[in-house]
């Protein structure tokens, strides 16, 4: 019980962070998705943009400067994405088209759902509904 | 102390919250090196949930593997929960003037709070269908895709992953067309 505690806290400090910053930089508020999308402002490019750029190196800095070694001892590697084109694209415009609409991707999904909106809980089970459909369509859709 | 309260309680300005989001990347590596992103755990819940009857391929696997990931999300909930109603912000969001009237002119009152408009969240048979019809693309695409924003656009890209650089467009593209055709025709 001790280990598995100390083995999962840092999980949900890390994740509490996360929801906590997408509610503060409003990048769960449909409005805000609604201003991106019309290029309306430049919140949500500045949250991207940066975000982008600190991954990218911070990762670095990681990488080849400090350590070589997780937590938990784990050696650190660059996840890869596995190479394609077709699922990318229409999975992605799929994905889209739902974000546009309702304004919320997963990540806010849960966070807005910890602020207790029934609504973001009828996208969540939405959201089950469409993975366990892309999970039985898979090998009919084209990769 | 009445400073630090004001700060939990206002909304914060993107050059603050895009590097915290950022830096997501380097601590999931740090921390056991994880692949941060969200939209995995909606394969997860169903994997934990599928009937024995209907069993798909696609959902067999060891989800136990994933709490860790599981973890993560409870903790988002958790900090929507903080940032959203212990540390509310009082004001509305301060969108530009441009998209207030927009919205207006899609028949949308000027905003009211700082999240989602009462006008698609209110709890009506119209608003939940779109919402469960929406969540649904939004579960089919991004497993489809492999990943949502966090995945792709934030860890896909800042990894200089081309595979991320497709589905990020894809999604803009989606979004685009949501939000100049799809909102305004669906909603007036």
């Amino acid at each position: 019980m001790v280990a598995a505690i100390k083995r999962y806290f840092p999980y949900l400090l890390a994740g509490c962070v996360f929801g906590f910053i997408l509610v503060k930089g409003e990048a769960a508020s449909w409005y805000r998705i609604q201003e991106m999308f019309h290029f309306q402002s430049f919140h949500m490019y500045g949250i991207l943009f940066s975000a982008i750029a600190t991954g990218l190196i911070s990762t670095q800095i990681l990488r080849y400067l400090g350590r070589r070694r997780s937590l938990d001892g784990q050696p650190i590697e660059i996840p890869v994405k596995p190479p394609g084109r077709k699922n990318y694209i229409y999975g992605g415009l799929t994905f889209g088209i739902g974000w546009g609409l309702i304004g919320l991707c997963p990540g806010p999904v849960f966070a807005l759902v910890g602020m207790g909106s029934i609504g973001a809980l009828v996208v969540l089970a939405g959201a089950l509904h469409g993975t366990w459909l892309y999970g039985a369509l898979k090998d009919k859709v084209p990769h | 102390m009445d400073m630090i309260l004001a700060a939990l309680h206002a909304p914060w300005p993107w050059y603050v919250v895009g590097p915290l989001i950022g830096l997501m990347v380097p601590m999931m590596l740090f921390i056991g090196n994880r692949s941060f992103g969200i939209s995995n755990n909606l394969r997860h819940l169903c994997a934990i949930t599928q009937p024995k009857q209907v069993e798909v391929d696609f959902f067999k696997y060891d989800w136990k593997e994933h709490t860790w990931s599981l973890v993560f999300v409870i903790g988002t909930a958790l900090g929507g929960f903080l940032a959203g109603v212990v540390f509310a912000d009082p004001n509305p969001v301060q969108i530009s003037a441009q998209t207030v009237a927009m919205l207006q002119s899609w028949g949308f009152a000027p905003p009211s709070g700082p999240m989602v408009p009462p006008e698609i969240f209110d709890p009506n048979l119209r608003n939940l269908t779109l919402l469960f019809a929406s969540g649904v693309l939004v579960g089919f695409g991004t497993r489809y895709a492999a990943g949502c924003t966090s995945g792709h656009a934030i860890t896909g890209l800042s990894t200089l992953q081309l595979s991320s650089l497709y589905a990020v467009l894809g999604i803009f593209a989606g979004g685009l067309f949501s939000s100049w055709i799809l909102v305004p025709w669906l909603l007036q």
